[in-house]
């Protein structure tokens, strides 16, 4: 289990514990994360589970990934260099601590 | 409106979304979602795909257990609609009258059974309960035979394949998923199950399915020990029908989504809308008409906009290592226009219908902006940019 920090738009901080190799994205849904959407289940056909991963994250969570680019750009919330969908960030033992924040809107 | 009860039938993620959106417009007063199914609203998308190959059935939950307590949302399983008694404004579930304010139907559909001797032989492959036991038959060795290629029917195959599994697919129709696309894309697929080891039976169909496996139209057995009927779907429309409501290959709606009772919303696959393009009613079996439907029926509901539903449909299907992707709704007799090896462009006169393309997300997407536009680039100005909607 990893440790991780939802923080959404309106600051409110969530800490929940993830497995190992699920998703970014389905840890919030599994804790009831209001801030992630994730209409397409991670299907990688939406970008309703938007999240910026926090400064201090970036290099563990690496560079996004082959065609998060092109989903972005549906995004609705501004899109920055931290910006990636939450689908395609899997927990690994590395990323204990991870903390993301949310965008105002997912839709 | 703000207050009042709101009562969904179809706990599917069409009404799951429609009763979240709900809240999120500021809905305040109570809401009820009913489903037929045990257990909690789950993603249908997987249970072709991911969940036959890992089993993983908690990953499909839409939202946990706790977010219903959190939203105020009463979620009541294991149960059916008995009846609609609009004068009265109230859905009757066996001996129980639950009055509403506003209902949206949302029940989704079934799978269509063909009249073939020994249909009932076949396992079908629509709820969770039905993935579960294709996957359980799916632990020993098969001979399978698939009755139609379509989207489930191709998926299930692929997967099966992986699993090493020897496997025919036959379709009535003389291409691949021919009402959804291309017959370019179509043949492509063909060439990607072949490669796969599929055997497809193309213009074939399957007339009677016995013991020993199914009974081609050409008078051909392909023996089988496991038969998946994967022949499409038909809407759930008795309640609307019995209740007075026009059906007509789904629940007829407005382009707000009305059906004929101004109490009453209809979404996602039972639904039956104005295509926003053309006008034509149309039905959609995605998770975009069922998402996008259910946010615009609560815009509706709680703020009284009366803007007509605009959604550009997308569609996807994950067979093997291949993502099709479908922007937009083509016609069957739309023109094609294939450009380099993984997209073909669909043209109605001189108006871009759709764009189907294999694992290309920004081809996809840009697609997915264009039709979204008032005035889409037309056949000629797409033309004279080589086709490339990179650029358009």
């Amino acid at each position: 289990m990893v440790k991780v920090t939802y923080i959404e738009h309106d600051g409110t901080e969530t800490v929940v514990e993830g497995d190992i190799g699920d998703s970014v994205m389905s840890t919030a849904i599994a804790n009831g994360i209001d801030g992630i959407v994730a209409e397409c289940g991670g299907s990688m056909m939406c970008a309703t589970c938007h999240c910026y991963v926090d400064e201090d994250w970036a290099d563990q969570t690496g560079p996004r990934k082959d065609g998060e680019d092109d989903m972005l750009e549906s995004a609705a919330c501004e899109v920055t260099e931290r910006s990636r969908l939450s689908c395609q960030i899997k927990l690994t033992p590395e990323l204990d601590g991870l903390v993301v924040h949310l965008p105002e809107e997912q839709v | 409106m703000t207050a009042g009860h709101v009562v969904i039938i179809g706990a599917g993620q069409g009404g799951l979304q429609a009763a979240m959106s709900l809240r999120q417009e500021g809905h305040a007063g109570p809401i009820t979602l009913i489903g037929a199914e045990e257990g909690l609203p789950y993603q249908r998308p997987p249970l072709s795909k991911e969940y036959l190959k890992t089993g993983e059935a908690e990953k499909l939950a839409l939202r946990p257990a706790g977010f219903f307590d959190k939203k105020e949302i009463t979620l009541r399983t294991g149960t059916r609609a008995d009846a609609i008694d609009r004068a009265a404004r109230l859905v009757r579930l066996g001996g129980e009258a639950l009055a509403y304010d506003h209902l949206i139907l949302a029940t989704g559909t079934r799978n269509l059974v063909p009249p073939i001797p020994g249909v009932e032989r076949a396992l079908g492959l629509r709820t969770l309960d039905d993935a579960r036991a294709l996957r359980e038959a799916l632990a020993a060795p098969r001979r399978i035979a698939v009755i139609g290629g379509g989207f489930i029917g191709l998926e299930f195959a692929a997967v099966a394949r992986t699993f090493g599994h020897e496997v025919t697919v036959a379709e009535m129709a003389p291409r691949l998923m021919a009402r959804v696309v291309s017959p370019e894309m179509s043949a492509r697929f063909a060439r990607l199950h072949r490669d796969l080891g599929t055997t497809l039976e193309l213009g074939n169909g399957v007339t009677k399915v016995t013991a020993e496996g199914v009974v081609l139209a050409d008078g051909r057995t392909v023996a089988a020990d496991l038969v998946l009927l994967a022949a499409g779907v038909r809407p759930n429309t008795e309640l609307a029908e019995a209740a007075g409501l026009p059906v007509a290959n789904g629940i007829v709606v407005d382009a707000q989504l009305r059906t004929a009772d101004p109490h009453i919303h209809a979404l996602g696959d039972c639904a039956v809308f104005p295509d926003p393009q053309t006008g034509r009613p149309v039905r959609l079996e995605s998770v975009q008409a069922a998402t996008d439907h259910a946010r615009a029926i609560a815009k509706t509901i709680v703020g009284g906009t009366d803007e007509p539903y605009a959604g550009v449909p997308w569609f996807w299907s994950d067979q093997a290592e291949w993502k099709l992707q479908i922007a937009g709704l083509a016609a069957p007799g739309d023109e094609s226009v294939t450009v380099g090896d993984s997209t073909v462009l669909r043209f109605a006169g001189d108006r871009l219908t759709a764009v189907e393309t294999i694992n290309d997300a920004k081809m996809h997407m840009r697609a997915r902006k264009l039709l979204a536009q008032d005035a889409p680039p037309t056949r000629d100005m797409l033309a004279a940019e080589n086709y490339d909607l990179t650029i358009a």
